[in-house]
């Protein structure tokens, strides 16, 4: 067999204070192979990747490139090895173009922007993405940031590729393209290492399996010699059962009602053009859709967030009343007594703060609760420990800022807070998104235990087999209107794909 | 009444010269993503250290000392003070980490005591006068054009009748939007500015960009004091006239939107706004209620570029944000 290994990690080790993000891990990267690196959140797969990246150096072991021992002590080394990492959270110039952001850093004589446009179109052409150099990054969309993200590793000349968490934000479709286009680079020789929480994911794209447990190596499997529920088991270190129940809620009443919901944003589009449902308790009401069909709006617009053009959303109260809440203030909407709770998609910038421990997290929520000018620390420690334990987070101690969790574990504060104040109606915002599998079904439990508790859930999410698993009925959004409402027990994938872009096609003639 | 206009544009122009100087520093040092607040201080210390340059040059070549000799050590002088002092901003907020909003302000008190010092212990140890001859006076405020142009009607005096400061001002004004939109380096800084974690993983040394922007920024701001000193002040230490004019520069900043050209114009309408109390004044109206007006501009400003929400009008992202690589 001729040499295809391409980067070699012997003993890695790195410790971020006292916690222990990678323990002596060993990992080989081949060349033509995609290799998928799998774990739970925060077992430290992002941290490996960023020390080969250079960002982030090992503290003990070796990295191997060729046979050769190598010291990456800077990004820019990493590209002189020809490393080249797409990160979890895009690494772009928003003022800038396409273009600029791809010849950013480099050292080659003088700026010459028309030359890159031409090299970027170039390499476009050769794996077939769809982007204009000359556009600026702030008006495109996450999967041509992310493309615009490869094509700077590529025009670098990178034969060693790293994606962490690239599907997170794509669509089915674009998950589709990008695949394709890693195919192609495979048959090119260069070795590709992608990170993804999506066992179904792993199993169509990856030629390998390697696997991280609290920052432990696990092992490397061959994907087709293994199964999804094989890998889970492998991360977990014991036999998990992947599966949701959808028990029945005896007695539905109505809880949430939404009439003609029109919204518009600031240029005066229609984001939500008269959305009507009603959602009940006992219920964990599904919204399916494109990405950008109306969903962040809408549950923006129900947590009193959104400017209301017209229409009218009432919460109705255990005795039937219905309380009008369109042009309340997420204040007032809490004053009308009906526990409402939001976790929403930007769960840095909306949901907590990122300097702030599990702590100060949990007090936010509940400090309007406390009479006195002294803040009270007992409750909200006490509900930080309870959440630590229930779902598992992985932090040194509560009081440990949450930016420096990792992606996973920073849903899992958020999601633990909102349940912890037993909402009358929760709503939640791709609550999953970047969390590994067995914390995703956890928190599908946990949404279960919520809708049995009597509370109305929506759930705005992007894999139709989980929504179809978990939710009782599915409202479909398309260009911000409904474009149905199925029964979750007998509805089809085929049909719900069907819906989500049936309106637009109908627009377009 | 046309003569009292042309008398308020050269006096805006001559204030307005000033804010330049200070604004284009302070531009410079923001794109890399500094707030340095310290301008102030550093403007204080470019006074100061700019008059002593310019006198103790006269002190030493006696009769033989000439003007453009003693305006080239009053600006290098100055420049020197305010690389100094922003040096010691850029070792603490970029090697050190502290926090920018406190070593600026720290700054700006630390500058204004140096820079009073610096003025006060001259005139003490001169014996309480410190003046440049009037010869060298002369060069300061003198135009560099000839007569012809400056007595042309009306133009000549708006146009050709200002200090050497002025037009070097509109280079360095020039320059700068040169740098950051043409070259390389100009792109590499903005992108600094931008987002310290991107530019660093594209293999931009991070630190070597605030550093250079930080310190020379720092040292054309300070330049802005001299000139302050030696052409308004007439050459002599004045500390109450040049209080105020750093923060002013910060407002600038944000007025220009964080672009050079823009701080021409800018600058000679603040000045403007500054000086009318002295010719237009109106009865009844406090001084500084006239005083305020350059920052209630900005505030309007500041309102319009973030109710327009448009990208390109918006300050450096990662502005008054430290970077550590290993931080998230
Ligand atoms: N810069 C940092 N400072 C402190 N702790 C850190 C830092 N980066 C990572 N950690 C810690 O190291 C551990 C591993 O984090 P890492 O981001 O590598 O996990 P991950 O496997 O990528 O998880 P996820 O799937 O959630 O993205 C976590 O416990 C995290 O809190
Ligand atoms: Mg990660």
């Amino acid at each position: 067999m001729e040499n295809r290994c391409a980067i070699e990690m012997k003993g890695i080790t790195k410790c971020f204070g006292q916690v222990v993000a990678n323990d002596s891990i060993d990992l080989s990267i081949n060349r033509g192979e995609i290799l998928a690196l799998l774990g739970e959140n925060g077992s430290g797969k992002t941290t490996l990747m960023n020390m080969l990246s250079g960002i982030y150096q090992p503290d003990d072991g070796r990295i191997l490139k060729d046979g050769e021992e190598i010291y990456i002590h800077s990004p820019r080394e990493a590209y002189g090895f020809g490393i080249g990492m797409i990160h979890q959270h895009y690494k772009l110039i928003e003022v800038f173009t396409a273009a600029q952001n791809v010849i950013l850093g480099l050292n080659d004589g003088r700026m010459d922007l028309k030359a890159a446009n031409e090299k970027v179109r170039s390499i476009c052409q050769r794996y077939g993405f769809e982007i204009n150099p000359e556009e600026k990054v702030y008006d495109m969309s996450v999967s041509q940031k992310q493309t615009v993200e490869i094509v700077k590793v590529l025009y670098r000349g990178a034969e060693i590729l790293i994606l962490d968490e690239p599907t997170a934000v794509l669509t089915p479709q674009e998950t589709k393209k990008l695949f394709a286009v890693l195919e192609n680079m495979k048959k090119d020789g260069k070795a590709i290492v992608i990170i993804t929480h999506k066992l179904n994911e792993v199993m169509e794209v990856s030629d390998k399996v390697a696997v991280l447990r609290k920052g432990k190596y696990i092992g490397t499997v061959n994907t087709a010699e293994t199964s999804p529920q094989a890998l889970t088991d492998m991360m977990v270190g014991r036999a998990v059962t992947l599966n949701i129940d959808r028990p029945k809620y005896d007695n539905p009443k109505k809880k949430l009602v939404i009439e003609n919901l029109t919204c518009l944003d600031e240029e005066g589009v229609k984001k939500l053009d008269s959305v009507s449902f009603t959602a009940y308790t006992g219920e964990i009401l599904g919204v399916a859709g494109i990405s950008g069909s109306g969903q962040k709006e809408l549950l923006e617009a129900i947590a009193g967030l959104y400017p209301i053009k017209e229409g009218s959303i009432r919460l109705v109260g255990n005795d039937g009343s219905e309380k009008e809440i369109v042009g309340l203030t997420p204040k007032k909407i809490r004053q009308t007594g009906i526990g409402m709770a939001f976790v929403p998609e930007d769960r840095l910038g909306m949901g907590l703060v990122g300097s702030m421990g599990m702590t100060g997290n949990m007090l936010l929520r509940s400090w309007k609760k406390g009479k006195g000018i002294l803040v009270r620390k007992k409750e909200p420690s006490e509900l930080a420990e309870k959440v630590l334990e229930e779902l598992e987070v992985v932090t040194p101690d509560i009081n440990f800022p949450v930016r420096r969790l990792s992606g996973g574990n920073v849903q899992k504060v958020l999601v633990g807070r909102e349940i912890a104040s037993e909402p009358e109606v929760l709503m939640t915002a791709y609550a999953v998104r970047g969390l590994d599998i067995n914390t995703s079904y956890t928190i599908y439990n946990l949404l279960t235990e919520e809708k049995m508790r009597g509370a109305a859930v929506l759930y705005v999410g992007e894999d139709l087999d989980v929504l179809l698993e978990l939710a009782d009925r599915i409202v479909v959004l398309c260009g911000g209107q409904v474009a149905g409402t199925v029964d979750a027990r007998t509805a089809t994938k085929e049909e719900i794909g069907l819906m989500m872009t049936q309106f637009n096609t109908k627009e377009g003639e | 009444m046309m003569s009292t206009i042309i008398a308020l544009i050269v006096a805006a122009v001559t204030f307005g010269t000033v804010l330049m100087y200070g604004t284009l520093g302070e531009i410079l040092t923001e794109k890399s993503g500094n707030l340095n607040l310290g301008v102030e201080g550093i403007m204080y210390m470019g006074g100061a250290f700019g008059l002593a340059g310019a006198f103790y040059y006269e002190k030493a070549a006696g009769a033989a000392a000439s003007g453009p000799a003693a305006i080239i050590i009053a600006i290098l002088a100055a420049f020197a003070a305010g690389m100094a002092a922003s040096a010691i901003y850029s070792f603490l907020t970029i090697t050190l980490r502290a926090n920018q909003n406190v070593t600026g302000l720290a700054l700006s008190i630390f500058g204004t005591g140096i820079g009073q010092f610096v003025g006060e212990f001259m005139r003490v140890s001169e014996g309480g006068y410190v003046a440049l001859s009037n010869n060298l006076k002369e060069a300061f405020s003198a135009t560099i054009f000839p007569k012809v142009f400056v007595n042309i009607p009306v133009i000549g005096n708006i146009l050709f009748s200002h200090t050497v400061f002025f037009y070097l001002a509109i280079v360095v004004a020039v320059l700068m939007y040169l740098f950051l939109k043409k070259t390389k380096w100009g792109m590499y800084l903005t992108a600094v500015g931008e987002s310290p974690s991107t530019s660093d993983a594209a293999g931009i040394n991070i630190v070597k960009y605030k550093y250079l922007a930080t310190i020379i920024g720092g040292g054309i701001s300070a330049i802005g004091g001299m000139v302050y000193i030696m052409t308004t002040a007439g050459c002599v230490w004045n500390h109450e006239g040049l209080s105020g004019v750093g923060w002013l520069a910060v407002a600038l900043v944000i007025f220009c939107m964080w672009r050079p050209l823009n701080a021409i114009w800018g600058s000679v309408l603040f000045g403007a706004m500054m000086i009318m109390y002295l010719r237009v004044a109106i009865p009844f109206i406090p001084t500084e209620l006239y005083k305020i007006l350059p920052y209630i501009v900005t505030v309007i400003v500041l309102v319009l570029t973030s109710m327009k929400n448009s990208r390109d009008k918006q300050p450096p992202a990662s502005l008054g944000n430290n970077y550590f690589r290993e931080e998230r």
